[in-house]
């Protein structure tokens, strides 16, 4: 049997499950743990605690789950790559060898960190000489919002890691790497494929595609029979087995919960899929029409057949803008004709702020329970036992968000009857970021490696 | 004879921007093209009528037995400035296999495809 690399995903977005990344390390033997941390507007958060301490702005979860795994890491040769980074990915390696250090493995730790995909720092002279920034969705110039910028990051891919792992680096820490290029990087490393062997790094990219949202592949949110997932208290986080071919296996320690399967490996392929044939990353554009995908065995999923293409001359950059305030309130109204009621306190509701002379850019209404997440769709509802209503209103002008928070709690008194579920207090105010990606020229964008 | 797609397909749908994608996966691979023949652009726009302000593309996966369906303005702005539940069109998906199809009696037959229950 020819040699394998096993890459495991012990973490899908920041927030995902804390024991993951010690359960994949302590479940069976891998080479390599995955560690996605970074969501469209995670950079935005991450660059507004950076802003209030230069010593943040990195994914603080990975410190704990680095911790989880130093056993693994400094004694049996896991090595781990994560885009735990953020906006501050020296910073996180500042903190993940201090932690290292009280643990008594830093001398097993060889850190690579990777930047040069913040550009934030770059940007006017970017917008100067001629790099637009458009965005993609409505072709805006993004000088149209640039006083607004929070964060603008390019994706990055692949080469960089590659770099750090070839340089001796066991724990690779990125900004904005792309998700998939996690997975690749470390077949790229092992496998020595060549930088023009499109179907083996489309492969690689198809692989971290499917295990880049945890265990969304391997049982978790999987519609396809899902009373019959076993054990989703245990689930299994999966693992990619790839052979130097590009063909690679899918499959989860033994004894864990979920299930891996077709239907659950086919669900995760189109998640947040655009046009199959093209799925452009900065290494290598994989056709998704291409693959196949067989049962091999209980829990395993055979993945084969990959094809890719040269990618473009392009990187997509990833940027975030204050976009004005919102809020959400809620109120629950109890049979009998709770939909009738919670309507009634809609109306009046936005009759108060109209008369307030509050003005909106969107108020939004649902009616949870009804029609919230399937609308008309959702048909005719008897009579329900209680419906959630459910407001909310985004602006720019702040204290007229603030006001509108006033004004959920005074309807329990003096609105529509039978109503509850009003003990969380008033909502709160949050500062909308929101997300403008772009394209830029690939030459503008400079990585650097140090592995130390 | 009505075939509800919740009895012959499964799906999951996510986000990018405002527009909701939307997998649907033939539960048996030799219904897919149960799919390919009734599963039609217009068809899914007629469906979502109302539901999004943008337009629907659609591409086949053959391999895989799966039809991508790309909904336009389905997330109220999307990202962080939607004010939905569904922000990040999660269950898209299963708004979609509510879609009930008029599909020949002969051809129904010749799939064995399931009766819609409603």
């Amino acid at each position: 049997m020819s040699r394998v690399v096993r890459v495991a995903s012990g973490q899908g977005f920041w927030g995902d499950w804390l024991e993951a990344p010690r359960r994949q390390v302590e479940g069976g033997p891998i080479d390599y743990l995955m560690l996605d941390y970074l969501a469209e507007v995670t950079m935005s958060i991450l660059q507004k605690q950076k802003e209030r301490d230069p010593r943040m702005g990195y994914a603080r979860d990975f410190i704990g789950a680095m911790e989880s795994v130093f056993p693994a890491v400094a004694e049996r040769g896991v090595r781990v790559v994560a885009n735990a980074g953020g906006v501050n990915p020296v910073a996180c390696a500042d903190a993940l060898r201090e932690t290292a250090r009280r643990a008594g493995v830093a001398e097993a730790l060889r850190i690579g960190v990777i930047t040069g995909d913040d550009l934030l720092p770059r940007l006017d002279e970017l917008i100067a000489s001629g790099h637009h920034l458009a965005n993609m969705e409505t072709g805006e110039p993004l000088s149209t919002v640039r006083d607004r910028v929070l964060s603008a990051n390019a994706y990055i891919g692949a080469s960089p890691i590659v770099e750090a792992l070839a340089g001796g680096a066991n724990v690779v820490i990125t900004g904005r790497s792309t998700d998939t290029a996690l997975t690749m990087a470390p077949l790229l490393h092992e496998f020595g494929w060549a930088r023009d062997d499109w179907d083996r790094l489309a492969a690689g990219i198809v692989a971290g595609h499917i295990i880049e949202c945890g265990a969304q592949c391997s049982g978790g949110n999987c519609l396809y029979e899902w009373r019959d997932i076993p054990d989703l208290a245990n689930i299994g986080y999966p693992i990619v087995e790839a052979h130097e071919d590009g063909s690679f296996v899918i499959y989860k320690h033994p004894g864990t919960g979920g299930r891996i399967d077709v239907h659950s490996v086919t669900e995760q392929l189109v998640y947040e899929m655009g046009d199959p044939r093209e799925y452009i990353t900065p290494d290598v554009i994989a056709d998704f029409t291409s693959i196949c995908v067989a049962d091999a065995g209980e829990n395993r999923v055979r993945v084969y057949g990959v094809r890719g293409r040269p990618p473009t001359d392009k990187l997509k950059v990833s940027i975030a803008y204050r976009a004005g305030f919102k809020a959400t309130g809620t109120l629950v109204y109890a049979w009998p004709d709770a939909l009738e009621k919670a309507e009634l306190a809609d109306r009046v509701l936005r009759e108060r702020l109209d008369a307030l002379g509050l003005r909106f850019d969107e108020i939004h209404t649902e009616f949870l329970g009804v029609s919230a997440t399937h609308g008309a769709l959702a048909g005719e509802v008897p009579d329900a036992p209680e419906v959630q209503l459910r407001i909310g209103v985004r602006g720019s002008d702040r204290p007229s968000v603030e006001r509108f928070t006033r004004e959920i709690a005074p309807l329990v008194l003096n609105g529509p009857p039978s109503v509850t579920g009003f003990a969380g207090g008033r909502p709160k105010v949050e500062e909308v970021v929101a997300y403008w990606p772009a394209l830029v020229d690939k030459s503008v964008v400079t990585t650097s490696v140090s592995v130390e | 004879m009505k075939i509800q797609l919740l009895d012959i397909a499964h799906a999951r749908s996510g986000d990018k921007g405002d527009t909701a994608n939307v997998g649907v996966i033939a539960l048996r691979p030799e219904w897919f093209p149960v799919l390919q023949l009734f599963l039609t652009k217009e068809r899914v726009a007629a469906h979502f009528a109302g539901a999004i302000t943008g337009g629907v593309e659609r591409f086949e996966l053959p391999n895989l037995g799966a039809v991508n369906f790309l909904l336009h303005g389905a997330l109220g702005g999307g990202g962080t400035l939607s004010l939905k539940t569904d922000a990040q069109g999660k269950v898209f998906s299963t708004a979609m296999l509510r879609m009930v199809l008029d599909v020949p009696d002969g051809i129904a037959a010749r799939y064995h495809l399931p009766a819609a229950s409603t």
